[in-house]
């Protein structure tokens, strides 16, 4: 789709491919200046926040997972987090090593699945992962295989890889069996090769030279490289305890979109996910991620948008050392589930979805009927990044034609694994109409 | 010989069942074989060439005017379709504005309401447009899913069972958890197709698959009653996925907001 518009470019796609949900992006040009540059969301709204209120404290972890079928365990670890923060629960250590072994199976499919079938095609110019197999079917086994271990994982934990059942409040509804936890260790002991190969191969791709200025934020782990914490930290000195998260992050209107955008308060744009993590915490990642990253050239910090194909592959074989790790010296939890007495509060919650920083708030009555939610996607949280690097990138390749110029667009867009179907039950959305 | 012509549409939804058609990694590069997946945006940036379809597999409920034209399309277009999932078959959980009002939604979750252009309702496909078959499921089973592929391709009716999750309960060997534990189930009710997953794990059934062909809730509610649920819980039980279908529709009717449905 290319018109003239006065006197101008305007360079677009109806429906971006390749990205979970549905979206448009619109870039208009005039001679030597971008005019506007827009992610457009048209994926229609479901209004999650809304019927979840009157539902029972037991229901954010099955009703929050339909949000997401990529990343269902991202909503259900945040959901857990909130509603365990809002009654004083602990869940202990041996329920939240668990939690990092479900986790690890969604990154290490859903980072898969991006990597091949999303993102790759890119950078081979084909349309799809199944294209892709007719140039390097190897390349595209190895990935099916790989995100089968993954998947097996989520199956066995969570008892099915999409919108698993297995998960609850406070912990599991049961535990996995010594025969789970073994096939598990046989499984990602094969998945950390699959996944060194796969930072190779990715490592040799072609990367233009763009780099992302905006703020970096992720979880603080306590235990490491992010996934679960309690604190949000950036590469600028943001520190803040989850329960600050409402005074540090603002939703507006920015001109010429519609779409609410995440901002920090007085610090402006930022991005979460892979390369805000990547850039916080090389330094706890597990020995052989360490090493791949090393070898593919990645430094302690990484902030090229189209090298995140590169840090997905690096977290993919992190969350696989981590998987072995927790099955290896496996610590069966006393009980399935820590005991829950809901109480009259509000709880915050944070976790490292695939995508970045997911944010939950719930508040309850004293018998732990929900009164309010508000769920914060990494997607939402990244939307105005990503309309920033598009309108820097466009900028600086006008001399591109507009079939060029708008494949590259969409890559720009595509490097941040944005997640339509996520976001949408939280933005403000018109439909294109040109 | 040409390969059949395949697309694979969403509408309101949460992309699981179409990630369902990926994640058959075993299968996924012989199916790509076998058919032409010419329009698939989720996995594919190959444009809609405007040609005919020989199977159209539809992801999603109808929730703006719209989807309404576009499904009217794809219909046109499309020698068989088939739905996948609870959305595309029973409206999904976003149907549950149907009970209620949903401008008094729209204020909760947005600031400014009156930029949505979304229909008062979130209606399956089935409402729109004639459907081939509709295949159960938040989300589908992945054998089922190809199962379907195959049949709809080859001319056949699909092979899917239609009691419900007590049967496949009992087939598993699962000790009813409802007669056990007093644990509340929906299996006696639901469609078969999970393989009676959750009592597997020590829980009840919580209806993903939507009612079974035979569904009768009457008696089910006495039996979730005597294990301490009162209506409201009940209600909000069968208040979730599926709960604009027929059969669950009448009891999740009573769950929160129900004294302004």
């Amino acid at each position: 789709m290319t018109h003239k518009a006065r006197g101008g470019r305007l360079v677009g796609t109806e429906a971006l491919a390749r990205v979970e949900g549905e979206g448009a992006m619109y870039v208009e040009i005039d001679g030597d200046e971008v005019r506007d540059v827009r992610l457009d969301i048209y994926e229609p709204p479901r209004f999650y926040e809304g019927f979840l209120r009157g539902r029972a404290w037991s229901e954010p972890p099955d009703i929050t997972a339909r949000i997401c079928g990529i990343c269902p365990v991202a909503y259900q670890m945040s959901a857990c987090a909130a509603i365990e923060d809002a009654f004083g629960v602990d869940a202990g250590d041996p329920i939240r090593r668990l939690r990092r072994l479900l986790y690890a199976g969604e990154w290490i499919e859903s980072h898969t699945l991006h990597i091949h079938f999303l993102h790759a095609p890119d950078f081979f110019g084909v349309d799809s992962g199944i294209e892709l197999a007719a140039i390097d079917r190897p390349a595209v086994e190895r990935a099916l295989e790989l995100k089968k271990l993954g998947n097996r994982i989520v199956e066995r934990i969570g008892g099915r890889a999409i919108h698993p059942v297995n998960i609850r409040v406070g912990g599991f509804h049961r535990l996995p069996t010594r025969r789970e936890i073994a096939e598990t260790r046989e499984d990602m002991a094969r998945a950390t090769d699959l996944a060194e190969a796969v930072v190779d191969w990715v490592s040799r791709f072609d990367f233009p030279d763009f780099e992302t200025t905006h703020e970096l934020v992720a979880v603080q782990d306590p235990a490491g490289y992010p996934v679960l914490g309690d604190r949000i930290v950036s590469d600028r000195g943001l520190d803040i305890a989850v329960g600050d998260f409402d005074d540090h992050v603002v939703e507006t209107h920015v001109p010429h979109s519609t779409a609410l955008h995440a901002h920090l308060v007085e610090r402006g744009e930022y991005l979460v996910g892979p390369l805000a993590r990547y850039s916080l915490a090389s330094a706890a990642l597990a020995p052989r991620a360490a090493a791949a990253a090393r070898a593919a050239g990645l430094g302690t910090r990484c902030r090229n948008p189209f090298r995140s194909i590169v840090v997905r592959a690096v977290e993919t074989l992190h969350a696989c050392e981590i998987a072995l790790d927790v099955v290896e010296d496996y610590i069966e939890p006393p009980a399935a589930h820590a005991v829950v007495e809901p109480r009259a509060g509000v709880g915050h919650g944070v976790t490292e979805a695939p995508r970045g920083l997911l944010y939950h708030r719930y508040a309850f009555d004293a018998e732990g009927t929900i009164t309010d939610v508000s769920i914060v996607p990494p997607t939402s949280q990244n939307q105005a990044a990503i309309e920033h690097d598009l309108w820097h990138f466009v900028e600086d390749n006008l001399d591109l034609g507009d079939d060029e110029l708008r494949r590259s667009a969409e890559v720009t867009i595509r490097n941040h694994d944005p997640c339509i179907s996520c976001a949408t039950h939280f933005l403000d959305l018109t439909v294109v109409r040109s | 010989m040409t390969r059949p012509r395949v697309a694979v549409w969403k509408f309101a939804s949460c992309d699981g069942c179409q990630l369902t058609l990926l994640d058959r990694e075993d299968d996924l590069l012989a199916v790509a074989d076998a058919v032409d997946l010419v329009y698939f945006l989720e996995a594919s940036s190959a444009p809609d060439d405007g040609g005919d379809f020989d199977l159209s597999l539809v992801e999603g409920s109808v929730t703006t005017p719209a989807d309404v034209a576009r499904i009217a399309e794809i219909r046109r277009r499309s020698r068989s379709l088939i739905t996948i999932g609870a959305c595309a078959t029973a409206g999904g959980i976003q149907a549950l504005r149907n009970f209620g009002d949903v401008r008094e939604l729209m204020s909760i979750v947005y600031a400014t309401p009156a930029f949505l252009d979304v229909l008062a309702t979130a209606t399956p496909i089935s409402d729109h447009v004639a459907v081939d078959f509709e295949l159960r499921g938040c989300p589908i089973d992945g054998t089922q899913l190809v199962e379907v592929i195959s049949a709809s391709l080859a001319g056949r009716r699909p092979v899917i069972a239609s009691h419900s999750v007590c049967v496949e309960c009992k087939l598993a060997g699962n000790p009813c958890v409802l007669v056990a534990s007093a644990t509340p189930c929906l299996g006696p009710v639901t469609h078969a197709g999970c393989g009676a997953l959750c009592p597997g794990y020590n829980r009840g059934c919580y209806g993903c698959f939507g009612p079974s062909d035979s569904a009768t809730t009457g008696p089910l509610t006495e039996v979730l009653r005597a294990t301490g649920l009162d209506d409201a819980a009940i209600a909000r039980l069968f208040a979730t996925f599926n709960a604009w279908a027929p059969g669950f529709r009448e009891v999740a009717v009573a769950a929160p907001g129900g004294e302004q449905r």
